[in-house]
């Protein structure tokens, strides 16, 4: 039996004082930190969650990575390089705060390769004109942002922190998208046909992000209870939809759904229902980048491998040689 | 804006400040008071032909930079490539700015960049080379950054102030590049054997070039010393520079990998040629 | 072992980010070396902010205490910063994003 065995069997039959202690702790809105006892669904279902989402900072790298060769402009080239510099970031903050559970990223890596662990659907989507950049921005780190700043408040110490230092560049990355967009509206008709365009592509794949309806979300309930989670998929989906449209009225552009109107009774917008055997599909591997994206993540981990090695080997030899030279 | 409810949460319990996630927040801009008046004493037309050679090579490498994006040997190595090209790309940006108010043109960063030909620019040709595997694109790092740095050490004195302040900026930038890309040949040349083959075939293709930068710009012993202090450490063994240079980028004489660089980067922006951004 | 599996070490990284302050845990990086953590470490952490003070160790040399040994409520297994400082077998499971 190994060490993680012993210690994961031990947690099954775990005194109640301390499940009661965790859950106090909950309760009074602490954080649980990395060295407390805690459940193993907690644990499992935490690293799951922040994989994923470290998964999908370094996935979501490519869409917009394509497009910093040919970005239209050096201004335009500086901030996308950044942005998608700091999605690296984002994703080693996350890998880091799944770390603290007992995970190893090499590990989690091969699960990402081999397909046995998801990121978000989104990323499955092409980026087929420069306007996708700006409304990826606006949407895509908007809708990130509705479901992460709840997540600045999650109970595990380690997630939330990385999440304040995430969602304060995320915010910079969404008025980014939309500051390009304002510009491409005010510029040629072409430009502006590529606003409307990216618009159309994005905007149910992004209301997707927010996961299947909260009925259809088993997990979701034991999440909340446990305070990972703070709010369900469709008060976040409600609450992007209701920020959202604003912006796109101040913008010039149509949001394409027939039903979007606003429901003086409810005070929020109803909107139509995305298609969600499409998201299913998406999520099972079927969506039309799938492959590609996984793959070209294999490729760099794998063409990587030999310069990995040789620094581990660097770094045996320099730490042989420093011992001969202490012995001498 | 009507989303201030999302950034309002974000600011909640965090009011101390951005001190304790102790990000960086020094970035200042290098030209702040400086006059952008060109000096009597300087000659416009030799110091527009400098900042738009040093700016083809910090665009062309920032360009091969990008291209790693997404496909570097490790995560944590996509944030520094990235660092380094986002450094060169800066470069090129205050470069070409200089050198539309130097030679009569007026034009922005963006006219130098996107709407010349692969003729019109100066560049070296090692900046253009494609990139290879990650030990010829350090390689080519090191030498670069060493040779921009001797350069660029040289220029932080020049008459006009604009050029000494863009140089003095780089300094530190090509500095902290010349380190990254020297760890790096150590570790690949005295990592396993493996690697140590690909270091070597990476520093051999680079130093052929050696002789169109020093024809561009003198650093040889500059540039001679790191690269053997660095070989020594690495285990390598440092070719002899051939005598005359392969080819003349400065002079507009490119490898067929110029053309094609250009065609990506310029892509989108000659499609929409009235189009702003 | 072979490396690629395992990787690259795991680094702590502390980071001061101006005089007068305690240097403050960050977060954690892979690197091969010491050097190379702290090349990482000012890339990643302080995107390369110059004059910050940073300290990098590797995680297995840090020693954490429990408030009170007895204390039931902390790990017993004691002297590692997390409590499972190597591969956690996680379950392959279907997502809800």
């Amino acid at each position: 039996m190994t060490a993680q065995q012993a210690d994961s069997s031990a947690a099954h039959d775990a005194p109640p004082a301390l499940q009661e202690h965790f859950e106090a702790t909950i309760a009074r809105d602490q954080r649980i930190e990395p060295r407390d006892w805690m459940p193993e669904g907690y644990r499992k279902t935490l690293i799951r969650q922040v994989a994923q989402h470290a998964h999908s900072e370094i996935i979501g790298m490519q869409p917009e990575g394509e497009w910093i060769t040919r970005a239209p402009s050096l201004r335009r080239k500086a901030i996308l390089f950044a942005k998608v510099q700091d999605e690296a970031g984002h994703g080693l903050y996350l890998y880091s705060a799944a770390e603290t559970l007992g995970a190893d990223r090499a590990d989690l890596t091969e699960r990402l390769i081999e397909g046995r662990q998801k990121y978000s659907s989104i990323f499955n989507y092409p980026t087929l004109s420069f306007a996708d950049v700006g409304v990826i921005g606006w949407f895509v780190d908007g809708a990130a942002i509705c479901n992460q700043v709840p997540l600045c408040r999650s109970s595990y110490g380690p997630y939330a922190r990385a999440m304040v230092r995430i969602c304060k560049e995320e915010s910079f990355h969404q008025r980014q998208g939309y500051e390009l967009l304002m510009t491409m509206m005010r510029g040629t008709d072409a430009q502006r046909e590529m606003v409307q365009d990216a618009v159309n592509r994005w905007w149910w794949p992004s209301l997707m992000m927010f996961g299947p309806p909260d009925d259809a979300s088993p997990n979701s309930r034991q999440s909340m209870a446990w305070k990972i989670k703070r709010h369900s998929n469709d008060e976040l989906r409600q609450r992007f939809v209701d920020m959202t449209v604003p912006q796109a009225e101040k913008l010039g552009v149509t949001l394409p759904d027939p039903d979007l109107t606003w429901n003086e009774e409810r005070g929020h917008h109803d909107f139509g229902t995305p298609d969600w055997d499409e998201l299913m599909r998406v999520i099972k591997g079927d969506g039309p980048c799938n492959s590609q994206r996984i793959q070209r993540r294999r490729t760099a981990h794998e063409e990587g491998a030999w310069v990995r090695e040789a620094a581990v080997a660097h770094a045996a030899k320099q730490a042989a040689r420093a011992e001969k030279g202490t012995a001498a | 804006m009507s989303d201030d409810h999302v950034y309002m949460s974000l600011a909640e319990g965090h009011d101390d400040g951005d001190a304790r996630w102790a990000f960086g927040t020094g970035f200042e801009d290098p030209l702040h008071g400086i006059s952008t008046a060109v000096p009597d004493a300087v000659d416009r037309g030799e110091l527009a032909a400098t900042c738009l050679e040093l700016a083809d090579d910090a665009l062309v490498t920032a360009q091969r930079l990008a291209e790693w994006t997404t496909r570097a040997p490790e995560l944590e190595e996509e944030v520094a490539l990235a660092n380094i090209g986002l450094d060169f790309l800066g470069q090129a940006r205050l470069l070409y700015a200089r050198c539309g108010q130097v030679d009569g043109s007026q034009r922005g960063e963006d006219a130098y960049a996107y709407f010349r030909d692969a003729d019109d620019f100066r560049s070296v040709r090692l900046a253009e080379l494609p990139n290879g595997d990650f030990a010829f694109s350090m390689a080519r790092l090191l030498v670069f950054a060493a040779w921009r740095l001797a350069h660029f050490e040289q220029l932080a004195t020049h008459a006009d102030p604009v050029l000494a302040a863009i140089a003095a900026k780089g300094v530190k930038e090509m500095t902290y590049h010349r380190q990254y890309a020297a760890e790096w040949v150590v570790r690949l040349g005295d990592g396993t054997d493996k690697s140590h083959r690909r270091m070597q075939a990476g520093l051999d293709q680079v130093t052929a070039h050696l002789g169109e930068l020093f024809a561009a710009h003198d650093a040889r012993t500059a540039v001679l010393a790191v690269l053997r202090q660095v070989t020594e450490a690495a285990g390598l063994t440092l070719p002899d520079v051939p005598p005359t240079p392969v080819g003349h980028g400065r002079e507009g004489d490119h490898t067929a990998h110029l053309a094609p660089l250009l065609a990506e980067l310029q892509s989108v922006a000659r499609a929409h040629p009235e189009a702003t951004w | 072992m072979t490396p690629d599996t395992h990787g690259w070490p795991l680094y702590e990284v502390f980071v001061r980010g101006k005089r007068g302050l305690n240097h403050v845990h960050v977060g954690s990086l892979h690197a091969a070396d010491d050097t190379m953590a702290l090349t990482h470490a000012r890339d990643l952490y302080t995107r390369r902010n110059e004059g910050v003070s940073i300290w990098v160790v590797r995680s297995e040399h840090i020693a954490a205490s429990t408030r009170d040994e007895k204390d039931p409520f902390f790990a017993p297994s004691a002297d590692k910063v997390y409590r499972h400082p190597t591969f956690y077998d996680i379950p392959d499971d279907v997502p809800h994003i």
